[in-house]
C-alpha cells in the first residue's frame, strides 16, 4: 500500500517536471514555431537525400522510390518518436563533464529513469509528423494489399520499431560514462543508425548487415515491415515471416541498453566537486 | 580585423594564435578512445554509404553525373576521410557562451574572437586526421577499388583546398553563432544550417549527381566549397582549370563570409548587453 503510494508520488513528480518542460518550450512562440520549422525540414532533407537515388533510377536493391517511401516513413516517424521521448540522452556528456550529472545520484531515483524523463523534446513532433506523412503517402502509392495480418504486423512494429530506437539512444548515454568526449561518436551510430534504416538492406555487404540488421537492429524499423507490407521477398534466404521478430529485436535493443547504461553507471565515479 | 590586420600583426598576438592552434591540436589528442571510435563510425558509414551510392550507380548502368564505380568510391573515402575536419552541426560554442553571458569575458580579452576561435578550431580539427582521416583513407584505399589522381598537382591543390574548406565552415559557424548576439536562442537556426548544410556539401551525396536545377541552388551557397571542392581535386574529378576555378571559388567565400563574422561582431559588440550581473 505504501509502496502504491510512493510509486504513485514518484509518477506525480515526473509529470510536473514533464509538464513544465512542456510550458517552458511553449513560452517563446516564436523560437518554438522556429524549431518546428526547422525540425520540419529535417525530415524533408532527408527524404531528399533518398529522392534524389531513387528519383534518378528504376529501383535500388529490388526497392522503387514508391516502396522506399515505405521505408522511409517507417523509420522517420519511429526515429523521431523514440527522440522526442529519450533523444535528450545525448546531452550526457555535457552532464558528466560538467560533474551534474551527481545531482541525479542524490535524488532517490532511478538515474536512468530521472535522464529519461528530464526533458521532452516537443519540436520532434515535426518530424513525427512528417515521417508520417511519408508513411502514408507511400502506402498509398504503393499499392499495398491490405490484410488483418498486415495491419496487426504494423501496429506492432510501430511501438516495436520506437523501443529499437530508444534503445540506441539510452546505450549511447551508457557509452558516453566512458569515452567522455564521444558524443560525436555515439551520434554518428544513433543519428547513422537511423540514416541505415531508411536504405534497402539488400545492398549492403554482410558485415553491415551484422551490424545494422543484428547489433543495432535497426533494419526492422522499416526495410523488413516494408518487404512483408509489400509482399516482396525477403533477402539474404531469410523467411517471410522475418519481420514479425521486430518485438524480439526490440527486447535486444533494450537489453544491449541497459546492459551499456549499467556498465557506464558503475564505471562512473563522480567529476569531483 | 581584416585580412590586412591579420598580415601586419604583432609578433606576440601571432604567437598567442599559434598556441591556441597548438592547444586545440593537444586538446583533442586527450580524447583518444573518442577519437578511436570516431574511426569505427567514419568507416562504417563510409562502407553503407559505398554500399548505396554503388548499387544506384549500377541501376543507373554504370554512371551517374561522370562518377563510375572508381571515381564514386573516391568520393566516398575522401569524404568520410574530412569528415572530422568540417563542422557542419552549426554549433560552436559561442553561441552557448553569448547565451549564459560568458561572451563578455572573452570580448575583454586582447585577442580578435574570430581569429582566436579559428586557431583553436583548426588546431582541433587538423588533429582529426591523424587518428580518424588518414585512417579511414587507408582502410577505403585497402578495401575498395577507389581511382585516385596520378601526378602531385592534384594533391598539392587538393591540401589548399582542405584547408580553405576547413577554415570557411568555420568561419560560417561562427557567423552563424555571432547571430545570437540579436536572438539569444539560436537552436532553430542551427538545426536548419546543420540541415541544409550537410546536404548542399555533398555529405550524402555527391552535388554532382544532384537533378540539375537542384546542383545549381546547391552551387549557388558556400556549402560545396566545405566538402564537395577538396573532395574533388583531390579524387581528380576535377582537374586543369576546372579545379582552380573551384578553389578560388572557396578562396572567395573565406573572404565574404570571414567579413561577415567580423562585421556581426563589430556591430554585436556595441549591441550586447549582458543579463543579470
Amino acid at each position: 500500500m505504501a509502496e502504491a503510494g510512493t510509486l504513485r508520488g514518484d509518477l506525480t513528480a515526473y509529470r510536473a517536471v514533464l509538464s513544465s518542460r512542456v510550458r517552458a518550450q511553449r513560452a517563446y512562440a516564436a523560437s518554438f514555431r522556429l524549431d518546428l520549422v526547422g525540425a520540419a525540414l529535417i525530415t524533408v532533407v532527408e527524404f531528399a537525400e533518398v529522392w534524389v537515388l531513387f528519383g534518378q533510377v528504376d529501383a535500388i536493391g529490388g526497392l522503387t522510390l514508391a516502396s522506399v517511401m515505405l521505408v522511409f516513413g517507417l523509420a522517420e516517424m519511429t526515429f523521431s518518436t523514440a527522440d522526442l521521448l529519450v533523444g535528450h540522452c545525448d546531452r550526457m556528456p555535457t552532464y558528466v563533464r560538467a560533474g551534474t550529472l551527481d545531482v541525479f545520484y542524490l535524488r532517490p531515483q532511478p538515474v536512468l529513469a530521472q535522464l529519461m524523463t528530464s526533458d521532452i523534446d516537443l519540436r520532434r513532433v515535426a518530424r513525427v509528423a512528417g515521417g508520417m506523412v511519408i508513411l502514408v503517402v507511400g502506402l498509398v502509392v504503393s499499392g499495398v494489399r491490405w490484410t488483418p495480418e498486415k495491419v496487426a504486423l504494423l501496429a506492432v512494429t510501430i511501438p516495436a520499431a520506437v523501443a529499437i530506437y530508444a534503445g540506441l539512444f539510452i546505450a549511447a548515454a551508457g557509452v558516453q560514462f566512458f569515452l567522455i568526449n564521444g558524443a560525436e561518436t555515439t551520434n554518428a551510430f544513433v543519428y547513422g543508425g537511423r540514416y541505415a534504416a531508411s536504405q534497402p538492406a539488400s545492398v549492403w555487404p554482410r558485415s553491415l548487415v551484422l551490424v545494422f540488421g543484428l547489433i543495432f537492429p535497426v533494419a526492422f524499423t522499416g526495410y523488413l515491415p516494408a518487404l512483408a507490407l509489400l509482399d516482396l521477398p525477403v533477402p539474404f534466404g531469410l523467411p517471410g515471416w522475418t519481420a514479425w521478430l521486430t518485438p524480439v529485436a526490440a527486447v535486444w535493443s533494450w537489453l544491449v541498453a541497459l546492459g551499456c547504461w549499467r556498465l557506464g553507471t558503475r564505471h562512473y565515479q563522480g567529476a569531483g566537486g | 580585423m581584416t585580412p590586412t590586420d591579420a598580415v601586419s600583426m604583432p609578433p606576440a598576438a601571432a604567437r598567442a594564435y599559434r598556441r591556441l592552434l597548438a592547444a586545440g591540436f593537444r586538446q583533442q589528442s586527450a580524447y583518444l578512445a573518442a577519437a578511436v571510435g570516431g574511426l569505427v563510425a567514419n568507416v562504417t558509414f563510409g562502407f553503407l554509404k559505398a554500399a548505396i551510392l554503388l548499387a544506384t550507380l549500377a541501376a543507373a548502368g554504370g554512371t551517374l553525373g561522370g562518377y563510375d564505380t572508381g571515381r564514386m568510391l573516391a568520393y566516398v573515402w575522401v569524404s568520410q576521410a574530412m569528415l572530422g575536419l568540417i563542422n557542419v552541426s552549426g554549433r560552436d560554442v559561442l553561441g552557448e557562451r553569448i547565451r549564459t553571458g560568458d561572451i563578455a569575458v572573452d570580448f575583454l580579452r586582447p585577442l580578435d574572437l574570430q581569429l582566436a576561435g579559428l586557431s583553436t578550431h583548426l588546431g582541433t580539427r587538423l588533429f582529426t586526421l591523424l587518428p580518424r582521416g588518414l585512417p579511414t583513407l587507408t582502410i577505403g584505399l585497402l578495401t575498395t577499388g577507389m581511382a585516385l589522381p596520378s601526378g602531385p598537382a592534384p594533391y598539392l591543390l587538393g591540401a589548399v583546398s582542405v584547408l580553405l574548406a576547413t577554415t570557411l565552415a568555420y568561419l560560417a559557424v561562427y557567423a552563424l553563432n555571432m547571430s545570437a548576439l540579436w536572438l539569444v536562442e539560436i537552436r532553430g537556426l542551427q538545426v536548419t544550417y546543420m540541415v541544409v548544410a550537410s546536404f548542399c556539401c555533398g555529405l550524402y551525396i555527391p552535388v554532382g549527381i544532384f537533378p540539375g536545377w537542384l546542383e545549381t541552388l546547391a552551387r549557388l551557397t558556400p556549402f560545396p566549397s566545405m566538402l564537395m571542392t577538396p573532395v574533388d581535386v583531390l579524387s581528380g574529378y576535377a582537374v586543369g582549370t576546372d579545379a582552380l576555378r573551384l578553389v578560388l571559388a572557396q578562396v572567395a567565400w573565406v573572404v565574404v563570409v570571414g567579413l561577415l563574422g567580423h562585421l556581426l561582431t563589430r556591430a554585436g559588440r556595441r549591441h550586447l548587453e549582458v543579463q543579470g550581473g
